[in-house]
């Protein structure tokens, strides 16, 4: 009894208080209020509210989370100011301790729907229709929103926007007691091709006992209709999509390979150390998006550019000297070649422990690669992805060139097909080695870059991609570029395929089974070539 | 005066003996104690055990700067399993037969403990094992400050499934494969069922440890979301595979509001790698967060600040603290205290005297080790990623609750929850 009249007198007082308030002061000691339903009820009441010009400033802030109580006060905090949240006036002296008002996710969908159907009145057509896409992606409580969509719909003048609403008017009068209602919302909703509608219509052939969430034996069945009809449609987006992420690891497994492809397929040196060249280019990454932090801070959206060719020379350079020093001594000697570069991919990871530490280090998405391209409601492809297909695509075609081209892609075929001959002619074969080692390992460097904007770069990030490099390259057929391309792309759609079916555990030693096989029955690849390991 | 004196001609007596024998290190065991460390520093977890060696040996300090336990100070060993599970072993044997370590803080992953396990009850060791855990384990010699299942995973769950949570009717298990995801989500399963939920509405899902290629398992999420109901992912993803999947998430779009992560592996620590703004609104449970306010938090957030620009740690100006490292902690302490009480390091004495210990803990609750379980009454928080990389809480427990190492909704664990 004591606290009514205590949040009676305060009431009272705030009236008094802030003349000219026209939020109703209950909605803000709500607000205020620890407990949930309290915090619920006034949101709802201030999306009621919504034409109210200081309703819709409380609103803007509490999705902006910069609303906070103050003593028994709800404030608004805007920069260095604090405002009243009844009034919008400033309050001087500024309260000096305030406690931020948090939302949880229902209470926020239920504040950002409100906004979003505020803005469907605005005079701006661009407006208007972004308030709509956001509320087909996500309404929320549709009953809340009915009046307004009823009274949004009846303004409305664009075509586009009023196709948006009367699909939104439908999802929002499936709760409609009107079966008729029901029934011609679920028929409209049978044209869309969202997962979210066909989750709306699934909802209504819940079974509740004995009992159907929707008594209306037509609207059941039309329902049922609509799912099929949506079902088909999401169909092949699904698959769509299933084929980009094969595709999208089939080009990290290429980028991973290529430098491989080179130095094994090419020239016969088993590198174990290819992981660590990818880490190499990977840490050289990191180390541009440092310097371009530091420096130029004003271009870091474009540190990835800088990082290509760095990463390229550097993981190079690492390889010239790997082969000048240690495996030049060991051609024609596969056993000690294997044992050496694992040594050196010791050396490697040691090294780069030493340089950056044993942690991972963060290395960020520029923001023109975060976030994705929306192409149906249940298929969006993310940047980073397609970036890196499209990266794996000019580093092959800039490979290709290179080898068929140039004369040093020349040399290095005709060293690989027959050595002595290549020398007779006057082709430096010792320097070709080291050349076409660097490219390898240039290349490698590159796959790194790649794998730095999806996988985390630490010291033995590359011990994770030695095996599926090789794979992808025996697979694929020694000594053949076409061969890694087709083993990479088939590897990452077989893998993604058998993941959705069977999970990442099992597809992975499913894929491991089906190689092991392959290879019995065809130990030569894919696409066989002869060279100067095979004779 | 007669004190000082004999402890002087001791030192100098000591000293001497050292100088003329040219006795080995080990010696000077005697005015120390030994404190093993063991966590990997590098490797898939080294995202997650580095800052646990660094409160452990900050806290060390701290109780060495206040004279030590039972007036020696301790010294650290500090040794790195590389986040090689059998090597944990092989460590915790060399801390234990080689430094004679009076007590190990140490391992994260459950598959760790369970591998230095035969080791502690063979030398009769004692271990502090500072993480949450899936439980169905009590061993004498060791003592568990983080949450059994029933003070982290189940509370979680129920939350999810409250209206408040956002009433979820369908869940995603999603883990690394190993120990702890597999019998976490066992228990789930069964506490799932006991509310009603059918196995059709349930989907679990597995990935190898540092795995980096979410892609598919997102489609999947979303597909299975898409078929009715509402649908809450609970994550228990260990390690720096968070990364990738938290990167993907945000990619696709997949938004708390429609689908909400609840993850009992990720904490602040784990959020520093990523980009938290994508990551807004999921949900995290654990039984401390950085951003819960009280002067024993700040205390401890302080001492750790300080603490990374000492050691020189990297980006030691955005150092974080997370519920692991609140747990070693209070571990470390209680050990202390223990050992005062005790008066001894003696493995079996201490174990003796950890029971009933309490200390007032960062999360801004005094916490007990309970007399009978090992475990310590914790509180439970479950909290939304915010923009920072921090957490807002959104509820809590009352008080401390008590652990139930044997989780109820296993069958066969009724009259288990006693040593």
């Amino acid at each position: 009894m004591k606290r009514i009249f205590l949040l009676l007198s305060l009431v009272l007082g705030l009236w008094a208080g802030s003349a000219g308030a026209a939020l109703d002061p209950a909605i803000l000691k709500g607000l205020a209020s620890d407990d949930f339903d309290a915090k619920q009820a006034a949101v709802a009441g201030l999306a009621a509210a919504g034409d109210d010009a200081d309703a819709q400033r409380l609103l803007k802030a509490l999705s902006d989370d910069a609303v906070a109580v103050a003593g028994e006060r709800v404030v608004i905090v805007a920069g260095d100011q604090v405002l009243d949240a009844a009034s919008g006036a400033a309050i001087k002296p500024a309260p000096a301790n305030s406690e931020s008002i948090s939302l949880n996710n229902s209470l926020r969908q239920q504040v950002d729907g409100a906004l979003a159907a505020l803005r469907l009145f605005s005079t701006d057509t661009a407006e208007r229709l972004a308030a709509a896409r956001l509320l087909l992606a996500d309404m929320g409580d549709g009953a809340v929103l009915l009046p307004l969509l009823d009274k949004a719909l009846a303004h409305e003048q664009d075509p586009v926007i009023k196709d948006i609403l009367v699909r939104l008017h439908a999802q929002a009068s499936l709760g409609s007691p009107d079966a008729a209602v029901r029934l011609k919302a679920v028929q409209e909703l049978g044209e869309s091709a969202s997962p979210a509608v066909k989750a709306l219509l699934l909802g209504l052939l819940d079974k509740q006992g004995d009992d159907f969430a929707e008594p209306d034996e037509k609207v059941r069945l039309a329902a049922q209709t609509a799912i099929k009809a949506i079902d088909g449609r999401l169909a092949w987006s699904d698959t769509a999509g299933q084929i980009f992420t094969g595709i999208s690891l089939g080009s990290i497994l290429l980028l991973a390979a290529l430098g491989l492809a080179i130095t094994y397929g090419v020239m016969g040196v088993i590198n174990m150390a290819h992981g660590e060249l990818l880490m190499v280019g990977a840490y050289s990454a990191y180390a541009m998006q440092a310097l371009f932090r530091a420096r130029f801070p004003e271009f870091v959206d474009y540190y990835l550019l800088a990082a290509v060719p760095v990463a390229f020379f550097v993981a190079a350079a690492v390889g010239m000297a790997m082969e000048r020093t240690v495996i030049r001594h060991l051609y024609g000697r596969p056993l000690e070649t294997l044992l050496a570069t694992w040594g050196l991919s010791l050396v490697l990871i040691q090294a780069a422990r030493l340089l950056f530490g044993a942690q991972n280090v963060e290395v960020a998405n520029p923001a023109w690669m975060s976030g994705g391209v929306q192409l149906a409601d249940n298929l969006s492809l993310p940047w980073n992805r397609l970036v890196i297909v499209a990266f794996s695509g000019f580093v092959l075609l800039v490979v290709w060139l290179m080898m068929n081209k140039t004369r040093l892609g020349m040399f290095v075929r005709a060293v690989t097909q027959n050595r002595p001959m290549a020398g007779c002619v006057g082709v430096p074969t010792a320097r070709i080695d080291t050349l076409a080692f660097g490219i390898g390992s240039g290349i490698a460097g590159l796959g790194g870059v790649a794998l730095s904007q999806i996988a985390n770069v630490g010291p033995d990030m590359g011990q994770g991609y030695i095996v599926d490099s090789f794979m992808v390259v025996v697979l694929g057929g020694v000594g053949q570029l076409a061969g890694a391309v087709w083993a990479a792309l088939g590897l990452g759609i077989v893998t993604k395929f058998l993941e959705g079916w069977a999970g990442a555990v099992i597809a992975k030693i499913l894929v491991l089974v089906f190689i092991i096989i392959f290879i019995q029955k065809r130990p030569q690849g894919l696409f066989a070539l002869k060279g100067r390991f095979v004779d | 005066m007669q004190n000082r004196r004999s402890f002087i001609k001791a030192a100098v007596l000591s000293a001497s003996i050292a100088a003329i024998g040219g006795l080995p290190a080990g010696a000077y065991a005697a005015d120390t104690i030994k404190v093993g460390i063991l966590h990997s520093l590098s490797g898939t977890m080294a995202i997650s055990e580095t800052a646990l060696k660094e409160t452990a040996l900050m806290t060390i300090e701290e109780i060495n700067a206040k004279g030590g336990v039972l007036g020696k100070k301790l010294e650290p060993v500090v040794v790195d399993p590389a986040s090689d599970w059998p090597k944990f072993a092989e460590k915790a044997r060399q801390l234990l037969s080689q430094d004679k370590v009076a007590v190990t803080f140490g391992c994260w992953t459950s598959v760790s403990r369970k591998s230095v396990l035969p080791v502690y009850k063979e030398l009769n060791g004692l271990l502090f094992y500072p993480v949450q855990y899936e439980g169905e384990e009590l061993e004498k010699n060791v003592f568990y400050t983080g949450a059994a299942p029933n003070q982290q995973a189940i509370p979680a769950v129920e939350y999810l499934m409250s209206k408040e949570g956002g009433s979820a009717k369908r869940f995603v298990l999603l883990g690394t494969d190993y120990v702890y995801p597999r019998t976490t989500n066992k228990i789930l399963r069964a506490f799932l069922h006991s509310k009603g939920v059918a196995d059709a509405d349930i989907m679990e899902e597995y990935t190898p440890f540092g795995h980096s290629d979410y892609q598919t398992i997102i489609a999947k999420i979303k597909k299975f979301a898409g078929e009715g109901k509402k649908t809450a992912v609970i994550s228990t993803i260990n390690g720096d595979s968070n990364v990738p999947f938290y990167k993907e998430l945000g990619n696709a779009g997949l938004k708390a509001k429609d689908v909400p992560v609840v993850a009992f592996s990720v904490g602040e620590e784990e959020l520093r790698g990523v980009d938290a703004k994508p990551l807004v609104g999921h949900l995290a449970a654990w039984n401390y967060f950085m951003s819960v306010k009280n002067p024993e938090n700040d205390k401890f957030i302080k001492m750790y600040r300080d603490w990374a620009k000492k050691a020189k740690l990297p980006k030691a100006e955005s150092v974080v603290t997370n519920d692991p490292m609140e747990a070693t902690y209070v571990g470390i302490h209680m050990w202390a205290q223990a050992v005062e009480k005790a008066k001894s390091t003696d493995t079996d004495k201490v174990i003796a005297a950890m029971a009933g210990q309490s200390f007032k803990a960062p999360s801004g609750f005094t916490l007990k080790m309970d007399e009978t379980n090992h475990h310590l009454h914790k509180p439970v928080f479950i909290g939304e990623i915010k923009a920072d990389g921090q957490f807002n809480t959104v509820w809590k427990t009352k008080g401390p609750i008590r652990a139930q190492p044997w989780s109820p909704f296993i069958p066969g664990n009724e009259g288990k929850q006693k040593l």
